[in-house]
């Protein structure tokens, strides 16, 4: 058992992955010499060379391309898109080719990859550095979408999803790359499509994806001492595939509801799970379920308005105070 | 006179009576199997959209003529030339235009789509300059694995304007990828002349130094000069050399797609272009190096035996099964994304 950061996490899930398996391969811009913008691949190409860690030119679109043609013809590649807000410029490939292409030939070509993105604000980087893209990734039948929000789930989810025969993306968030947290020694391996119950409660239930799972955890925490709230927290972790029971079975306990999303307000993937509950556990609820959001505005650059905008502990204790007592 | 009649044995020697039978039998197969589909969908027997290679077939044939077993074709929506010059039978192709069970992807892909990975067929992608990046993806698998296999990449002119196409050749370059890069230039992109939307004069040739590979521009419309250049920039890929880029000049005897009568184009223009057609073109070479009708016609009443017995197959054949809506979506065969 060590401490490691959460981008420490990430390297080692990698290098776990390609020590295994010479056909894991990893491409993105400044990856290699660099170790990436955000450090997280520190070390990599010194342990595994120039051929299997490579560095690209500024060129998303080729990235990606690049990584489904290696992939349908055998390797298993893992991509970097340096910011999430840059899938934008390749989004050819995450909306029409990588995961139609299985379907449209009828099983014939097999696209096993893992798309790497720095999501997510809290860094200061403004309106186009800072987006949470996680429903710009989900709307696409055949792709997998994943967020880790601890070392230890960056570490066994990154080697599930390089193990993984569909194509992954894999949303590590900006803010948490410096966070810390045990990590077991040796191989760990994860499953994609498993929510985790961070914390056990009786009130009602927190729906927290990246950077919000440590918020709602504090959340609860203050809600239990100073408002008598008991709070459980599911970490969604793995939006596609969802862990819809997990989530059910929550509410069935709890009776109340709260999602805690990064994203603005519109289509953010709560939605889609409020839906569901709305759909399949109306009868659970005791009170309309709450989406606890960033309103729909781009993010701005100011400390003092990102923090605002962007879904904090003491607005989740106020919504959840104010909401459980109606 | 002496040197040029030289020159014209050599070239034949080069490519030879077999090989010069088989460029004919493969460019009257994708005429016929064309002219077919468009047939077809006059009986609206082929639905939703298609884009024909009548006039182009002197590109697929000498491309595919030239590519070795476990080559890799990458292909765009106007794909079934290609797709049929790799081997897959007429019947497959109809069958998937069709919505038929017996289609290539059993209706799943449609004519857009068309894919046949047994024959190295790795997909026509219907987004313009999407595949271009992929072809470098698998060139990338091939040297990184030390596989002799080589990626050919097929395109329109209209496809140099978009930004995938120069991501794409910066990237193949820069790796050193075996990957050829072959861009029909059928003078249209849909609807307008490539002319008018164009900085240079020849789309992909003009683009090549600025990548640091060699303008090269080609007739299209001669499948010998289409194979033998093809060879070259082949073994160059292969033999670790890098990437080339190709740009054959041709013209699609119909419009863009089937929706297009191709009102835009000149008077005489299609005229003039059909005095190159490429079956033209080569059965006046089959005749001037001495092969006699008899085999040539032989050769056609072979195809269009192809081209009917599929077509009566493709009728006969079962609507495609409604139990494949939901396969196929993942890895595990199923569609779903929730548990």
């Amino acid at each position: 058992m060590a401490e490691l950061t959460y981008r420490d996490a990430v390297a080692r899930a990698i290098a776990q992955e390609m020590d295994r398996d010479e056909d894991v391969v990893f491409l993105g811009e400044d990856v290699a010499k660099a170790g990436g913008v955000f450090k997280a691949t520190v070390g990599l190409l010194e342990k595994f060379g120039p051929l299997r860690v490579r560095d690209t030119p500024i060129s998303e679109q080729a990235i990606l391309g690049a990584a489904m043609g290696a992939a349908m013809t055998g390797l298993k590649p893992i991509a970097e898109i340096m910011f999430a807000d840059f899938i934008a410029v390749c989004y050819d490939y995450i909306a029409n080719e990588i995961p139609k292409s299985r379907y449209m030939t009828n099983g014939q070509v097999k696209c096993p990859l893992v798309i790497r993105v720095g999501n997510g604000g809290g860094a200061r980087f403004g309106a186009q550095h800072s987006q949470s893209v996680e429903n710009w990734c989900m709307q696409f039948p055949g792709l997998k979408v994943v967020s880790p929000s601890s070392p230890v789930d960056v570490v066994g989810l990154l080697a599930a999803a390089v193990r993984d025969p569909d194509p992954v993306i894999f949303l590590e968030h900006k803010s948490l790359y410096a966070t810390k947290g045990e990590v077991p020694d040796g191989e760990i391996v994860d499953m994609l499509g498993t929510a985790k119950i961070l914390r056990s409660g009786t009130d009602c239930t927190l729906i927290a994806l990246g950077m919000m799972v440590p918020r709602a955890l504090a959340a609860a925490e203050q809600l239990a001492a100073e408002a008598g709230i008991s709070c459980e927290v599911v970490d969604v972790r793995s939006l596609v595939p969802l862990d819809t029971q997990t989530i059910l079975g929550s509410v069935a306990r709890t009776h109340r509801v709260f999602t805690i999303e990064e994203n603005p307000r519109v289509l953010g993937w709560g939605a889609e799970i409020v839906s569901i509950i709305a759909d399949e556990a109306f009868y659970d609820l005791d009170g309309p379920p709450v989406r606890i959001t960033t309103p729909h505005i781009p993010l701005p650059a100011a400390d003092i308005l990102e923090d605002l905008a962007i879904p904090s502990v003491s607005r989740i204790v106020e919504t959840v105070r104010h909401s459980m007592a109606n | 006179m002496k040197a040029t009649a030289a020159a014209a044995n050599r070239f034949n020697e080069e490519i030879g009576d077999e090989r010069r039978l088989a460029l004919y039998r493969s460019q009257f197969r994708l005429r016929e199997a064309e002219q077919r589909a468009f047939d077809l969908f006059l009986q609206n027997l082929v639905k939703g959209t298609s884009h024909l290679s009548l006039g182009q077939e002197a590109i697929a044939a000498g491309c595919a003529e030239a590519m070795e077993p476990g080559d890799l074709s990458f292909c765009t929506y106007r794909g079934h030339a290609h797709t049929l010059a790799r081997g897959v039978s007429v019947e497959k192709v109809l069958g998937e235009l069709m919505g038929r069970d017996n289609g290539l992807m059993r209706g799943k892909g449609g004519s857009m789509h068309l894919t046949s990975v047994e024959h190295g067929v790795m997909g026509s992608y219907a987004i313009i300059g999407a595949h271009l990046p992929i072809a470098c993806g698998a060139a990338w698998r091939a040297q990184y694995k030390g596989h002799s296999d080589i990626s050919v990449c097929f395109f329109g002119d209209g496809t140099t304007n978009i930004g995938a196409f120069h991501e794409a050749l910066n990237f193949a370059v820069i790796w050193k990828l075996p990957v050829v890069f072959v861009c029909e230039n059928n003078l249209y992109m849909e609807y307008t002349p490539i002319s008018e939307v164009t900085a240079v004069e020849s789309p992909a040739g003009d683009r090549a130094s600025a990548y640091g590979l060699p303008k090269i521009v080609i007739d299209g419309n001669d499948a010998d000069i289409v194979y033998r250049t093809m060879k070259e920039a082949f073994d160059k890929a292969r033999s670790g050399e890098g990437p080339s880029l190709i740009e054959c000049l041709t013209y699609r005897h119909s419009g863009h797609s089937r929706a297009d009568p191709a009102k835009y184009r000149p008077e005489g223009e299609l005229e003039r272009w059909k005095l190159r057609d490429p079956l033209k073109i080569y059965r006046d070479r089959l005749k001037q190096f001495g092969i006699d009708d008899a085999r040539i016609e032989a050769i056609e009443r072979e195809v269009r035996r192809e081209v009917d017995e599929a077509t009566e197959a493709c009728k006969v054949a079962p609507t495609t099964s409604t139990d494949i809506l939901f396969t196929d979506v993942y890895a595990d065969g199923g569609w779903a994304w929730r548990n």
